[in-house]
């Protein structure tokens, strides 16, 4: 601290307006961002030039050779989608089912044995980690290609997710009906049924279908390991070179994507 | 030698929503001066003191400040304006993840070339201002905490050093003290009278309880329904005054009360 | 009378809550049945039984000296997942900051749906889409990955930072503006400090989401782990699955830590 009385008689004390060390803090963190900056760009080949160039490449392609689609492809593209979405479904679903009993378990003021939950939370952020398309090569390897391994693999990775968010749920919930169960002699089973359920049940389904969103999203890319759904034409037609066909692949996707996320926004909208 | 005098002339203001905040108001506020404005909630003194550095700005009459009327300035001299007119809001206005110190930076921002600002290269005369006001209300150890670390009080009082780095010849105070509990308030009431009476500058501050307005003011202004219904020194004010600025009798709570020490 | 009224009042508002409900029940059981009679469950192929799978790929790759001194392989594949990552979620850190001021709407005022609208499109179309449409453009390689990154995280950036300028709280504005800053100090030194810790937070957290997402690019060409992935998976190589698996858990795992410990000291 600069010492003040010594300032009348002596030549005054400077003040930086930043103090030396949070300078130097700062400067080397922002030293950190940027050489890893030049470093992945190195090594991507994707330099900010290249980027800008790029970007308007993108909408040159589209329009010159992506459009017009072929819309004789059409049928097929929508019986891909079909299956897309009941994948969807059906995961989001065993998924939903899954998690509620296992979200209580990774909920601290549940579970109040310390070194379970801490296991328990520990293999969910495991289990996060994977990401979507690696379960489904595994899941590929183990009941072989079709809707089921990637019925299963959307599953298991959405299950991460919303066991996450609902268990945070379960650990923000306003604890007083939790102890009025408690002191009328309720168990743990009633707590949960009584104390919890009532409070998180809006927000259960809002997460339930915003984990439906992400796996509609997740499941175009399955198909290119065998799991099923949209991917696996899309793979064909690419392959093919088929851009007239990859072109109503592509749109169809986008329209069917947003059309569920409208419709799952306003529910979800809803709900809170 | 400055003079800070302001005057209002016949100055009336309607909001465009037609709600009249300000009738016809004379006033002439003397240099030095330290005027508390009371009045109850919606009687207009926020837009008084708030016509002063034109947050708001007056549909009728003349507001001369040094003899220069102020209601027909535009951009560049409206800027010029409000660097001499210092302001004190109830909510501190800090940054919160700011530090103290470039939060007091913040009100030297009319003296300071834009793009030397944006660089933070502020003139190391100005640092040195900032930390001897920062020390005059006792603060200058926070210096480089973040402000949203500080309490109530000690925020108030960056803004009170905020404004005297700002070199005033004006400081107006919008309810400075109305989020502060009692012995808090009294503090920073005493910082801000001792601070502006050092630097002779003028001061409105607003206020609604009449017990602190009589214990700091020089002088008291009373609204009514955006109308002067008092202006008197502070001997002549009585608890009579009050109830009749209120129109009213006074009641517990329209008395900060707490101590004073 | 009186009595009466009220009753009906309430009846006719558990009739219509009624409705909505056989009418929800009604709209899930149609799209339960037709995922039911459309999906085909059977499973083709494959005699392998699933516990040697599972050997192959969770404890050979890790007991066997031969796979093992194939992981420096596999993490340079990582490094360059997260090279495209992080080179993507840079240029999308910069170009979704005018975008979402084009969204917000105290910034973009009756035009915020424009901003809005080009959000919701990006958000709608999964990364691999934007990866074969960069494929296909520019050629396969990271470069391709990057592009798709960038514009696939703008749409998730864009919202977020929106949201954020959204809350800004203007007093600091006002104060600004009332010791006579201009329009450009009174940004600087009252919004700035507001938004920036928010935004960097917002970027290190799809920073996260976009190394899962770049793992998925290789599949079509736009670089990264999933080359490999996808070439062990046509060769029924369960062993360097397991591997591939191994070093993006090891490696994701790592870079969640320090993110999130990066991120509780920012905001």
């Amino acid at each position: 601290m600069p010492n003040l009385e010594k300032n009348h008689d002596s030549a005054p004390t400077r003040y930086p307006l930043t103090p030396k060390g949070f300078k130097w803090y700062i400067g080397s963190v922002l030293l950190a961002v940027l050489g890893l900056y030049v470093l992945s760009a190195y090594q991507t080949q994707a330099f900010p030039d290249r980027v800008i160039e790029g970007l308007p490449i993108m909408f040159y392609f589209v329009v010159e050779d992506l459009w017009p689609p072929n819309w004789g492809y059409l049928p097929r593209v929508a019986m891909s989608l079909l299956e897309t979405w009941n994948m969807a479904l059906f995961s989001t679903t065993l998924a939903a089912v899954a998690a509620l009993p296992l979200s209580f378990l990774a909920a601290s003021n549940i579970n109040k044995n310390p070194l379970f939950y801490q296991a328990i939370r520990n293999a969910f952020n495991l289990l996060r980690t994977i990401p979507e398309i690696i379960l489904a090569v595994v899941f590929v390897a183990l009941v072989s290609i079709g809707a089921v391994s990637g019925i299963l693999a959307l599953t298991v990775f959405s299950l991460g997710i919303l066991a996450k968010l609902i268990s945070e749920t379960i650990e923000a919930i306003d604890p007083g009906p939790l102890e009025a169960v408690r002191a009328s002699g309720g168990n743990v089973f009633q707590v949960i049924t009584y104390g919890v359920m009532p409070q998180i049940l809006p927000q259960f389904a809002s997460y339930t279908l915003y984990v439906l969103e992400i796996n509609v999203k997740a499941s175009v890319v399955l198909g290119f390991v065998g799991a099923g759904g949209i991917g696996i034409i899309l793979r064909q037609q690419l392959n093919m070179f088929n851009y007239d066909n990859v072109a109503t692949i592509i749109f169809m996707t986008f329209l069917t994507i947003t059309i569920i996320d409208l419709v799952s926004n306003r529910v979800r909208e809803r709900l809170e | 030698m400055v003079t800070r005098v302001i005057e209002f002339k016949n100055v009336s203001l309607v909001y465009p929503n037609g709600h009249q905040g300000l009738k016809n108001i004379n006033l002439k506020i003397n240099d030095g001066e330290f005027v508390v404005v009371v009045g109850m909630s919606g009687a207009g003194k926020s837009t008084l003191i708030r016509s002063i550095n034109r947050m708001v700005t007056p549909t009728e009459g003349e507001l001369l400040i040094d003899n220069e009327n102020i209601l027909s300035y535009k951009e560049k001299h409206l800027r010029k304006l409000r660097t001499e007119v210092g302001m004190i809001f109830q909510n501190y206005n800090l940054v919160k993840r700011m530090s103290v110190l470039r939060n007091v930076m913040a009100g030297r921002l009319g003296h300071t070339g834009t793009l030397r600002s944006m660089l933070g290269l502020f003139p190391q005369e100005d640092l040195q201002m900032a930390m001897g006001n920062l020390n005059r209300v006792g603060i200058q150890e926070k210096a480089y905490v973040r402000a949203d670390q500080l309490s109530g009080g000690q925020q108030q009082r960056v803004s009170i050093a905020r404004v005297l780095t700002q070199q005033p010849k004006v400081i107006l105070a919008d309810e400075p003290v109305a989020s502060l509990d009692p012995p808090t308030s009294h503090k920073v009431m005493k910082d801000l009278r001792r601070v502006s009476k050092e630097d002779n500058l003028t001061t409105l501050v607003n206020l609604h309880f009449i017990d602190m307005a009589q214990e700091y003011a020089d002088r008291i202004i009373g609204l009514r329904d955006g109308e002067v219904v008092f202006d008197g020194p502070i001997d002549q004010v009585s608890e009579k005054t009050f109830e009749e600025i209120y129109g009213r009798p006074i009641k517990e709570d329209d008395l900060l009360g707490g101590d004073e020490s | 009378m009186n009595s009466n009224e009220k009753i009906s009042l309430r009846k006719g508002m558990t009739k219509k809550g009624k409705y909505t409900s056989y009418l929800i029940l009604l709209i899930l059981s149609i799209l339960y049945i037709t995922a039911f009679a459309t999906t085909p469950f059977s499973v083709s192929g494959s005699a392998a039984s699933p516990l040697d799978t599972l050997r192959r790929i969770f404890i050979v790759p890790i007991t066997t000296m031969d796979y093992i001194v194939q992981f420096p392989e596999y993490i340079g594949y990582m490094l360059e997942t997260i090279a495209i990552a992080y080179a993507g979620v840079a240029v999308a850190t910069i170009l979704a900051v005018p975008v979402a001021f084009l969204a917000a709407r105290n910034t973009a005022k009756r035009f915020s749906y424009v901003g809005k609208s080009i959000l919701n499109a990006i958000r709608a179309i999964p990364e691999l889409i934007f990866a074969i449409i960069f494929v296909a453009a520019v050629g396969i390689g990271p470069y391709a990955g990057v592009l798709a990154i960038s514009i696939n995280s703008i749409g998730m950036l864009g919202k977020l930072y929106a949201e954020v300028i959204e809350s800004i709280d203007s007093s600091n504005v006002d104060a600004i503006k009332a010791s006579g800053g201009n329009r450009i100090q009174a940004m600087w030194y009252g919004v700035l400090p507001q938004v920036l810790p928010e935004f960097s937070s917002y970027s290190i957290y799809r920073f996260e989401i976009d190394v899962r997402a770049s793992t998925v690019l290789g599949i079509v060409g736009a670089g990264g782990i999933g080359a490999p992935l996808i070439l062990a998976t046509y060769q029924r190589a369960w062993e360097d699955v397991g591997m591939i698996l191994i070093v993006v858990v090891v490696f994701v795992s790592i870079i969640d830590f320090f993110s999130g410990k990066i991120r509780k000291k920012l905001v």
